[in-house]
């Protein structure tokens, strides 16, 4: 399997720009693995988080100049392989009175929390990275799993550069 | 003066659109109204600087402003209603966003509190051309009016140009807010680089002194750029032959002796086996369409290239460039002029020797109709021949454009008009209009088929109420020709629905003189340039003359879809001899048929 490459992409925060981004992808056949669109502290601006499975570098390299064509993108850095990148997964799990202290003794090995409960399942809410995630999810399936959601990737890279429409540089 | 305080230019959106267009130096607009754009009308009909041209079908008024566009360089304009007016649009602004035409085409939506409601006439015309417009707007407020339609007209006519459709809500043509002339754009994701970087013009005045088999391969990008005389200034200075494609036909005449033709599918065979058989290949403007390439994979394999385009998404699209190069294509010409002065070149002479031979001996022909018929590319040479110079020629699509693009003569910058990446029947009639508006003065003659002259004929009214007198000449060989050719080489003759009966309907003449143009049909070769003369000497109405022509006649050369430009046909089984371009290779001329499962992909 081809590694997932990570663009960090800054757009103008305007109806329909999801559109465009999600229509270009559909229309020149390339993959989405995992799309988040957040806010950004700039206002006029949001931000998409594109994880993106690529057979060749050339189709990635398409990719950032079709991506760099539609005008409303303002800016688009691919982020490097060290950078941070976190998910969330909530996980609705089957659990009585008596497994109860189980699950959450397994969720608290990876740091997650319980965020819901009832007489017959406990919700907890973990993040990290795609790894982490997925273990926990296998931990969890012995006690009967009865529902699962999990966010796409948020991600910066590291160190004090940041990505901003004026290009990338340093924050000061 | 004293100084009066600054009184507040009220208007209301549809004043604005009028008034905008206005600033932005527009002097016609092709249209049709409707009910949602119909405030905009309203003040449009007071206009004294817009030239409002009333269509028949909004399709018409898309290539319309696409032919205006081509002609002048300027941006075209087209007017529509919501709805169905809006989406008539979709195919002609397919045409400009693939052949990279500046249009803006303004249409009107339902009002705001319409929209997502299903409203009559409501269609989300910008979701709908998303995918084929370089951008587009929607515009709820009458205040956002002045700087959309400026930043439209920017992004249409700059870097790569392209269509772009501005949607105005009817609330928004209503409602009255202050008129704002935007002192600037509003585009920080758009920033088209036009001035190539000067490593990589360095990095390519190396590779072209170092080649011993160049070849210009030069696309619409040089006519959009408006770099014909410094194509002509490097050509001139380096020796280095050329292929102009076929949205470049008219960049570089094929009279010159270093000129090859067209390259690609219906290519000329010095053309394809330059681009074959060369060392280096200099992409200017273009985009290694799959047309021009054939089977990519053995497309030009000894070549290295130099690719130089405005848009840096083509650039390693399709092929691997050596020397990518983002940029300008006048100003990347220009640079390759400067930096190639006084520098000693290569001798090329024994490459452009054998080239020349080619050139000689695979000249672009065609064969003797059965007796009694005409052959329809002798009558569009004819044509050629016969046209007043400074001639504008459009096509539509099919055999009849394939052969106007070898037998026309092409000898002006902006004055070959047709449908290349998308290859849109029913392109020729209203795009010629729209150049005949944009030349008034010069002659623009279409060159037509049958097929293609029944999809958009109605533009012929227009034509004849506004005197706009293009000429049109119908190439009726009775068929969908080109389809009917692919059916008979590779459909094994089964020639299912390409008979049009264009013998026996439409009667063309009729039909033209029911659209108020002259009209008259020639059946016997001896009349030929008798009727183009007479078409010639009448400006005061459209004409239209059919050309009954024989049925039969193939294009030639020819690469079959799916296989390499290496095998190109001369005729029917027929490969050319490359003789010492061979390189030892078989060129094989066994009368055997080209394989049926080369045919893979449809083609009108």
């Amino acid at each position: 399997m081809q590694p997932t490459h990570i663009l960090s992409v800054l757009v103008v925060n305007r109806p329909g720009v999801l559109t465009r981004v999600a229509g270009l992808f559909a229309r020149r056949g390339f993959n989405i693995e995992s799309l988040t669109v957040s806010p950004t502290n700039d206002p006029e601006e949001s931000r998409m988080t594109i994880g993106v499975d690529v057979d060749s570098p050339q189709t990635l390299e398409q990719i950032v100049k079709q991506l760099n064509k539609l005008i409303e993108v303002h800016k688009i850095i691919e982020l490097e392989g060290s950078a941070v990148a976190r998910e969330l997964v909530l996980v609705k799990v089957r659990s009585t009175p008596e497994t109860r202290s189980q699950v959450i003794d397994t969720v608290s090995l990876f740091r997650g929390k319980a965020v819901d409960v009832s007489q017959e399942s406990i919700t907890v809410e973990v993040t990290g990275g795609r790894e982490k995630l997925e273990a926990l999810v296998k931990m969890l399936e012995p006690f009967g799993i009865i529902e699962v959601v999990q966010s796409g990737r948020v991600a910066l890279n590291r160190g004090v550069t940041a990505l901003t429409s004026r290009g990338s540089r340093s924050s000061s | 003066m004293a100084d009066k305080p600054r009184q507040p230019r009220l208007m209301t959106g549809a004043q604005m659109i009028v008034a905008s267009l206005e600033k932005l130096g527009v002097d016609v607009v092709f249209g049709l109204p409707g009910g949602a754009i119909m405030p905009t009308y309203d003040p449009l009909m007071d206009s004294t600087k817009l030239r409002h041209i009333l269509v028949r079908h909004e399709q018409g008024a898309g290539h319309a402003a696409e032919g205006y566009a081509v002609v002048t360089g300027r941006v075209g304009v087209c007017m529509a209603t919501s709805g169905p007016g809006a989406t008539n649009l979709v195919t002609p602004l397919y045409d400009a966003y693939l052949d990279s035409v500046p249009v803006v085409a303004i249409t009107g939506q339902v009002g705001q509190a319409l929209i997502g409601t299903d409203g009559f006439q409501e269609a989300d015309i910008r979701g709908i051309t998303m995918p084929i417009t370089k951008h587009n707007f929607l515009i709820t407020r009458a205040a956002d009016i002045p700087l959309a339609l400026a930043e439209a007209f920017h992004i249409a006519s700059t870097g790569r140009p392209g269509p772009v459709l501005v949607d105005v809500a009817k609330n928004a043509q209503q409602e009255t807010a202050e008129f704002i002339w935007p002192k600037q754009y509003d585009l920080p994701g758009y920033k088209p680089t036009l001035r190539p970087h000067s490593r990589q013009i360095k990095e390519a005045t190396t590779l072209i002194r170092e080649a011993s088999r160049p070849v210009l391969y030069i696309g619409g990008g040089v006519a959009k750029a408006n770099a014909a005389p410094e194509l002509m200034k490097l050509v001139e200075m380096t020796n280095i032959p050329v292929t102009t494609t076929l949205m470049a036909r008219d960049v570089f005449p094929d009279s010159h002796p270093r000129a090859l033709g067209m390259p690609g599918m219906h290519g000329s065979v010095a053309a394809v086996g330059a681009l074959q058989r060369a060392d280096l290949i200099i992409a200017v403007g273009t985009r290694f369409d799959d047309r021009v390439t054939g089977r990519l994979d053995t497309f030009a394999p000894l070549a290295k290239v130099i690719h130089a385009d405005v848009d840096p998404a083509e650039i390693g699209k399709n092929r691997h460039a050596d020397v990518p190069i983002v940029g300008d294509a006048r100003q990347t010409l220009a640079k390759f002029i400067d930096s190639l002065a006084g520098k000693s070149l290569p001798d090329i002479s024994a490459w452009n020797d054998q080239l020349d031979e080619m050139k000689k001996v695979y000249a672009p022909s065609w064969e003797q109709p059965p007796a009694g018929e005409i052959s329809p590319q002798w009558v569009i040479s004819r044509i050629g021949a016969l046209a007043p110079e400074n001639s504008v020629f459009v096509t539509g699509v099919g055999q009849h454009q394939m052969w106007s693009s070898h037998f026309l003569p092409h000898n002006n910058p902006h004055s070959w008009l047709t449908s290349g990446g998308a290859g849109t029947m029913g392109y020729c009639v209203p795009a010629a209009m729209g150049a005949q508006v944009g030349r008034p003065d010069a002659t623009v003659w279409g060159i037509d088929g049958d097929g293609c002259f029944q999809m958009t004929n109605q533009e012929l009214v227009t034509c004849a109420l506004n005197n706009i007198p293009v000429k049109i000449a119908i190439i009726n060989n009775n068929v969908l020709g080109m389809v009917r050719q692919w059916q008979n080489l590779f459909y094994d003759k089964r020639f299912s629905q390409t008979d049009l009966h264009s013998d026996f309907l439409p009667d063309f003449v009729k039909l033209a003189e029911a659209l108020g143009c002259a009209a008259f049909r020639v059946t016997d070769a001896d009349d030929v340039d008798a009727a183009i003369e007479k078409a010639n000497a009448i400006t005061d109405r459209p004409v239209v003359v059919e050309f009954v022509v024989h049925k039969d006649a193939m294009v030639w050369p020819m690469v079959a879809s799916g296989t390499s430009n290496d095998d190109i046909k001369i005729a029917r089984g027929l490969a050319p001899d490359w003789g010492d371009l061979s390189d030892g290779e078989d060129a094989p001329a066994d009368g055997a048929e080209i394989p049926a499962a080369a045919a893979h992909s449809e083609e009108r």
